[in-house]
């Protein structure tokens, strides 16, 4: 076969798959801000997505926020620098490692979760059922789940920098002699409000992809069982690439601001 | 003759799927009150065809008629509102697997037509009693009941609006021939109280027979022949008589 060919259909596919993405994106944008809305769907949701995520989230952020600390007291004592500890797991937690966490945890737990129901109630015509019951399943199983996932994220989040700062002065108060009391001074003298609020925006942003991802890919499943386990395979890694990815973008752009 | 348009009617309807012409020109007519029955065998597009009809798929060429208004590509509030005169069985009873029993039959009750949930609780369990099935069902979630349990489920979501069509997709499928006839004598039953229009899909002979006062063979995206169910057993139609002898030899080729 021709390689001009073949890469020519591979980036019309990727084309052609981002513009149905963008659509569906702005579809869900459409679901979540317009009535009718599910207040029973959104509480359902915020309790799936949000609440029962929390274990996973503040374990994840505990143990980051510890292995953090015992790494910057390593390399700040190269140069003498260890007393910089509590700033720098706090900067580190706030702006990066808080919201990008919880959104992989979330990624994980959540996308595939919502890929996984969507997709096997395409395979059992329940999402035709609703059809024909005059509800639009678009928004009566999607808008709920995205609204959710931007709401809940940086709640998470906040849990989050919360539990991993705790980590880090876990850590440092038991084990390298740290001043608990200092090391807390020193922690909430240095955060600065952006610093905090920039993760969160990162969060609601980050919860928005992982709950699009998963309703994406369960939504648009065919195939059956085979296509199910595909759509949530997909959620999964989709979900996390594009977590990545706009973290850098948005941390490019905060940064310039 | 009546001046009143059919019920529902399909004209000249092709679909292209998969790399084949699933409906080729497809002619059908459910005249106003009364029960189609439309047989065929796997794989022939029974379920495109209802499913056109619901307008979960949409045609490559043709129309849909309902009482005589073309709803092919009808859009927006004019569609819920055509739409919402119908009611679906599926054929795997499609029931919302995290939606306790009632609120299943009420779905549409609290959902589309914004009634609340106690009086939807109420009218569910009354739809319910319709099909044969006790309060206590009620608060039961679909993967506790049984494949004929679901099937009565499914049955009430569907007439608990008083649709003024109703389709069935294979609505014994799956079940034993004893719980199969109870399901087609509550299709009978509820069809007549209604006083609705049915169209049903089913291979199932005794099915057809039971619930159809009109029946149409389709093979081949197009209907091969139709007629009053009593002239089923005298149709002169060879795929006709092929379908009900039941024989691998004729114009129908099994679908394996």
């Amino acid at each position: 076969m021709n390689p001009v060919r073949v890469v020519g259909r591979i980036t019309l596919d990727i084309l052609a798959q981002a513009g149905d993405v963008t659509l569906f994106a702005l579809k869900g944008v459409a679901a979540m801000l317009s009535p009718p809305w599910f207040p029973r769907q959104l509480a359902r949701q915020l309790m799936a997505i949000g609440y029962l995520s929390l274990p996973v989230v503040g374990l994840t952020a505990v143990f980051t926020g510890a292995a953090l600390a015992l790494n910057i007291y390593t390399g700040g004592g190269r140069f003498n620098a260890e007393q910089i500890m509590p700033q720098i797991v706090a900067l580190g937690i706030t702006r990066e490692l808080g919201p990008v966490l919880a959104a992989l945890m979330l990624g994980g737990r959540v996308s595939a979760a919502i890929a996984a129901e969507l997709g096997a109630m395409r395979a059992t015509e329940q999402i035709d059922a609703m059809r024909t019951l005059s509800t639009d399943p678009f928004r009566y199983l999607v808008g709920p789940r995205l609204l959710a996932g931007v709401i809940s994220l940086p709640l998470l989040t906040a849990v989050a920098d919360l539990i991993g700062i705790a980590g880090g002065w876990l850590v440092a108060t038991r084990t390298l002699n740290f001043n608990p009391t200092v090391y807390v001074r020193n922690t909430g003298d240095f955060l600065q409000d952006w610093d905090v609020e920039s993760g969160l925006i990162k969060a609601a942003v980050f919860g928005f992809i992982v709950t699009l991802m998963g309703c994406y890919h369960g939504y648009n499943a065919t195939g059956g069982a085979r296509g199910v386990g595909r759509a949530t395979t997909l959620a999964v890694v989709s979900a996390a690439i594009l977590i990545f990815l706009s973290d850098y973008l948005l941390t490019t752009w905060f940064s310039r601001s | 003759m009546s001046d009143q348009p059919p019920k529902l009617q399909w004209k000249d309807v092709r679909i292209h799927l998969s790399g084949h012409d699933v409906l080729d020109g497809l002619n059908l007519t459910a005249q106003t009150g009364r029960s189609l029955v439309v047989i065929g065998g796997s794989g022939q597009g029974k379920s495109v065809t209802i499913k056109i009809a619901m307008g979960l798929m949409t045609p490559d060429s043709g129309q849909i008629l309902i009482d005589g208004e073309d709803v092919t590509h009808l859009t927006g509030a004019r569609r819920n509102q055509l739409f919402a005169r119908f009611g679906m069985l599926f054929q795997g009873a499609a029931l919302f697997d995290s939606l306790p029993v009632w609120e299943n039959v009420a779905f549409r009750l609290i959902n589309a037509d914004g009634l609340s949930r106690p009086e939807g609780r109420k009218r569910a369990i009354e739809a319910l009693a319709k099909v044969r099935l006790g309060k206590e069902v009620a608060d039961l979630y679909p993967g506790d009941l049984s494949g004929g349990m679901q099937k009565r489920v499914a049955l009430a979501r569907a007439v608990v609006g008083s649709p003024e069509i109703i389709m069935f997709d294979e609505p014994t499928t799956g079940l034993d021939p004893i719980t199969a006839d109870a399901v087609n004598d509550l299709i009978v039953e509820q069809v007549k109280q209604l006083g609705c229009t049915a169209i049903s899909i089913t291979h199932d002979l005794a099915s057809a027979r039971k619930i159809g006062d009109d029946v149409a063979m389709l093979h081949g995206g197009r209907i091969v022949w139709s007629g009053p169910v009593e002239s089923l057993d005298n149709s002169g139609n060879p795929y006709v008589e092929q379908f009900l002898a039941g024989r691998a030899e004729g114009p129908i080729t099994a679908a394996i």
